[in-house]
C-alpha cells in the first residue's frame, strides 16, 4: 500500500466520498481553488453544483448546509480558519447539533465541519491558532482529531457518512505525517492502543500521536511507554483508557486545548476509580492567548520537550 | 360547480384555517393559565391571514421554516391539532414526541422544518433545503417567515444574499407586527425595512397582511414567480399581534403599547374581514366546527401519556455513538 501524507489522505477520503455518493458536497471559502489544499482538484471534476464557494458569511452558509442536509445532502463544510466555527458556533451547536433531539428524530442533520489545519502553526497569532475541539465535545457534537494518514482517510469517511453532524479538526502539524491507509479503521468514538507499552500511557490525539510515539521510542530504553490515541474528543472512549491505566499504574495525557475544562481533564475525570501508582499528569495549553511571538507561542503549547518533561515527572511521582 | 361556489369553498377554508389558529391560541392561553404548558409560548392572534394566505398557494413539496411564534405557521400548512398540542403539553404523542414544545414544532412530512426559537435562524436553513430539493429536481419553493426584530439578524441578511446570488426561490416573508418584544420597528430599523431587499437585487412587495384576500393574492404571485424563475422575493406584511410578545405579558407589567392601539388593530381583525367574504351564517358554523375540533385535539392531548422518564436521552442523535451516553 501507498505511503501518503496527511493531507493527501483526508483529500483522497473526500474525492472518494463524492464518488461515491451524489449527495456529499463541499461548502466554504475558496474551495474551489483550494487554498487550503484539500479539496484541491474537486471543483473541476465535480462541477460547481458540488462545489461551492460561498461569500464570507458563515452563519449564513452552515445553516445553509444544515438545510441541505435535511433534503437528502450530504454536506462537508470548510472552515478556512479554526476560529471561524466561532462565527457560526451557534449553527453547529444551536442549530445543526441540536435539531434530532428538538424534533423528537424528525430530522437529521448529516453534516461534517472540516477545518484543515487547525492548531498553532507558528505566527499565526491570537485569532488564528486554535484547536477547537474541545468545544464541541462539550457540546455534544461528535468530534474527531484524526492522528494518522490512515484515520485521516478512514475518519473523514466516517464523519460524511455519518448521519449527525460532526466536526473533525485536521492538525496543521500532523498534514505532513505520512502513512499508509489501512484497509479499515475503528469509528468514530474509538479509541485505539496506537503503541503497546507496560510502564506509562500517554494518552492524547491529533498530531500530539506521533509526537508521543516518537518521545516513546526516543526513551524504549529506559521505559516501556503505552500510546492511546483517543481519536475523537467526543464521545471519549472511557473504557480504553481505563484499561490502559489499569495496566500501566502510571498517565501522562497531553491535550492541544487549553488547560481549564479541557480534553485532559476529562480524560482525568474518567481515570478517577482507577488505582495508579502516581498523580496522572497533563500536558496541555496554557489558559491563555496564543501571542504572535513564535518563542512566546512555543511557551504555551504542547510540544515533544514539554512530553519528554512529563514523562520524567511521571517516573518520580507519587501520591502525598 | 359555478365559479362562485368553488371560490366560496376556497374561501371558507382559508377561514377555518385562521379560526383554527385563532382557537388554538386561545385555548393555549387558557391551558398556560392552568399550568398545562410548560415553558413560554408566543401567540400569533391577528397575524392568520398571513401564513394563510401563504401556505394558499404552496405545494405538497414546498418547505416552510418558522419562528418562535409558529403554531399559525404549522396549523396553515395542515399540522394534526392533536399533534400540537400534545406537544405544547409534552406528551409523548406530539409533533416532536414532547422533545421540542412550542418553539420546536415541526412536522417534516408537510415540509415544515421547525419552529425556532433563535430570531431569523429558520431562513438559512429552509434556504439550503429549497435549494437541495431544487438540485434533485423538484420545483420546490421555500417560505421563511421571520418578523421585524429579524430584519437587522446578520444571518438573515445573509441568507437575503445568497439566495439573491445563487437563484434559490424563497419568499421571505416578513410579518411586520411592529414590534420585538417591546422594541418598536421603528426604534429598531434604520431607513426602509423592505429596502433592504432591493440591496441585494431582490424584488419586494408590500402587503396588508390584515386581509386575507390581499395575502391570498401575493402570496400566489409570489410563489409562482419563485417558482418559475427560480429567484427571491421580499413580501413586507403590515400587521399585529393582539396577545403581546408572550402568553402572559400582562402579568410582565412592560407597558409599551396603548389599549388604544390594540383596540385600533382589534378593527381590522382579520377574521372580521374573512367572515364578510363568506357570510356571516357560515362564519359561525365553522365557528362551532372549530369549537369542537379544539375540544377534540386538547382531551386528546390530555390523555396521553407524558415521555417516560427514562427516556430522556432518546433521540440525541441519528445514531447513538459506541458505548452510549451517560
Amino acid at each position: 500500500m501507498a505511503v501518503v501524507r496527511y493531507q493527501r489522505a483526508l483529500a483522497q477520503a473526500l474525492r472518494d466520498e463524492m464518488l461515491a455518493d451524489e449527495s456529499v458536497i463541499v461548502i466554504g471559502e475558496d474551495v474551489r481553488h483550494s487554498l487550503r489544499g484539500v479539496t484541491k482538484g474537486l471543483a473541476s471534476e465535480f462541477g460547481d453544483r458540488r462545489v461551492l464557494d460561498a461569500p464570507i458569511s458563515e452563519q449564513a452558509f452552515t445553516s445553509f448546509a444544515l438545510g441541505a442536509s435535511t433534503q437528502g445532502m450530504r454536506p462537508v463544510i470548510e472552515y478556512q480558519i479554526p476560529s471561524l466555527t466561532f462565527v457560526a458556533f451557534e449553527q453547529i451547536v444551536n442549530q445543526a447539533q441540536r435539531m434530532h433531539l428538538m424534533t423528537g428524530g424528525q430530522i437529521s442533520v448529516p453534516i461534517t465541519c472540516f477545518i484543515p489545519g487547525s492548531g498553532a502553526r507558528g505566527g499565526l497569532a491570537g485569532q488564528h491558532s486554535d484547536n477547537p475541539y474541545t468545544w464541541f465535545a462539550h457540546a455534544g457534537v461528535k468530534t474527531v482529531v484524526p492522528g494518522s494518514a490512515s484515520d485521516a482517510y478512514h475518519l473523514f469517511r466516517a464523519a460524511i457518512r455519518d448521519p449527525d453532524p460532526v466536526v473533525l479538526c485536521a492538525p496543521a502539524a500532523a498534514l505532513g505525517v505520512k502513512g499508509e491507509i489501512a484497509p479499515q479503521e475503528p469509528g468514530i468514538g474509538e479509541a485505539v492502543v496506537a503503541r503497546e507499552g507496560s510502564q506509562l500511557s500517554i494518552i492524547t490525539l491529533g498530531h500530539l500521536v506521533p509526537y508521543a510515539l516518537d518521545v516513546a521510542d526516543e526513551l524504549a530504553d529506559d521505559l516501556s511507554i503505552e500510546v492511546v490515541d483517543l481519536r475523537s474528543a467526543f464521545p471519549v472512549d472511557r473504557q480504553t483508557i481505563i484499561a490502559s491505566a489499569q495496566k500501566t499504574r502510571r498517565v501522562v495525557v497531553v491535550d492541544d486545548a487549553n488547560r481549564s475544562i479541557g480534553l485532559a481533564a476529562e480524560v482525568l475525570a474518567s481515570l478517577a476509580g482507577v488505582r495508579l501508582d502516581a498523580p496522572a499528569i497533563r500536558v496541555t495549553r496554557a489558559d491563555a492567548t496564543i501571542p504572535f511571538a513564535p518563542v512566546l507561542e512555543a511557551q504555551l503549547i504542547p510540544t515533544k520537550e514539554k512530553i519528554r518533561a512529563a514523562i520524567s515527572r511521571a517516573k518520580e511521582e507519587r501520591y502525598v | 360547480m359555478s365559479a362562485t361556489s368553488s371560490e366560496q369553498g376556497r374561501a371558507e377554508a382559508r377561514h377555518r384555517l385562521m379560526r383554527r389558529i385563532r382557537a388554538f391560541e386561545d385555548k393555549l392561553a387558557e391551558l398556560a393559565a392552568l399550568g398545562e404548558i410548560p415553558g413560554p409560548t408566543h401567540e400569533y392572534s391577528g397575524q392568520e391571514a398571513i401564513a394563510v394566505g401563504l401556505c394558499d398557494a404552496l405545494a405538497a413539496s414546498d418547505l416552510i421554516a418558522s419562528t418562535h411564534r409558529g403554531h399559525g405557521h404549522s396549523i396553515a400548512r395542515g399540522a394534526d391539532l392533536g399533534a400540537m398540542f400534545a406537544e405544547l403539553m409534552a406528551r409523548e404523542t406530539g409533533l416532536n414526541h414532547g422533545r421540542g414544545g412550542s418553539m420546536h414544532v415541526a412536522d417534516a412530512s408537510r415540509g415544515i422544518l421547525g419552529a425556532n426559537g433563535m430570531v431569523g435562524a429558520g431562513a438559512p436553513i429552509v434556504t439550503g433545503a429549497t435549494w437541495a430539493a431544487r438540485q434533485q429536481g423538484g420545483d420546490t419553493v421555500g417560505i421563511a417567515f421571520f418578523g421585524d426584530g429579524a430584519v437587522n439578524q446578520g444571518v438573515l441578511l445573509e441568507t437575503m444574499n445568497l439566495a439573491s446570488l445563487w437563484d434559490v426561490p424563497i419568499v421571505f416573508a416578513c410579518e411586520n407586527n411592529g414590534y420585538a418584544i417591546s422594541l418598536s420597528a421603528a426604534e429598531s430599523t434604520s431607513g426602509d425595512l423592505a429596502l433592504r431587499a432591493e440591496g441585494f437585487g431582490m424584488r419586494h412587495v408590500a402587503v396588508d397582511g390584515m386581509d386575507i384576500a390581499a395575502t391570498v393574492r401575493a402570496g400566489r404571485e409570489a410563489i409562482d414567480d419563485a417558482r418559475e424563475h427560480g429567484r427571491p422575493v421580499f413580501l413586507e406584511f403590515e400587521t399585529y399581534r393582539y396577545s403581546g410578545h408572550n402568553t402572559g405579558e400582562r402579568h410582565l407589567g412592560m407597558s409599551y403599547r396603548t389599549e388604544e392601539e390594540i383596540d385600533r388593530w382589534r378593527a381590522r381583525d382579520p377574521l372580521l374581514g374573512s367572515a364578510a367574504i363568506i357570510g356571516e351564517e357560515r362564519a359561525q358554523a365553522i365557528e362551532q366546527e372549530v369549537s369542537d375540533e379544539i375540544e377534540a385535539a386538547v382531551a386528546f392531548a390530555r390523555s396521553s401519556a407524558h415521555p417516560d422518564p427514562g427516556s430522556a436521552l432518546d433521540h440525541m442523535y441519528a445514531q447513538t455513538p459506541a458505548g452510549g451516553l451517560e
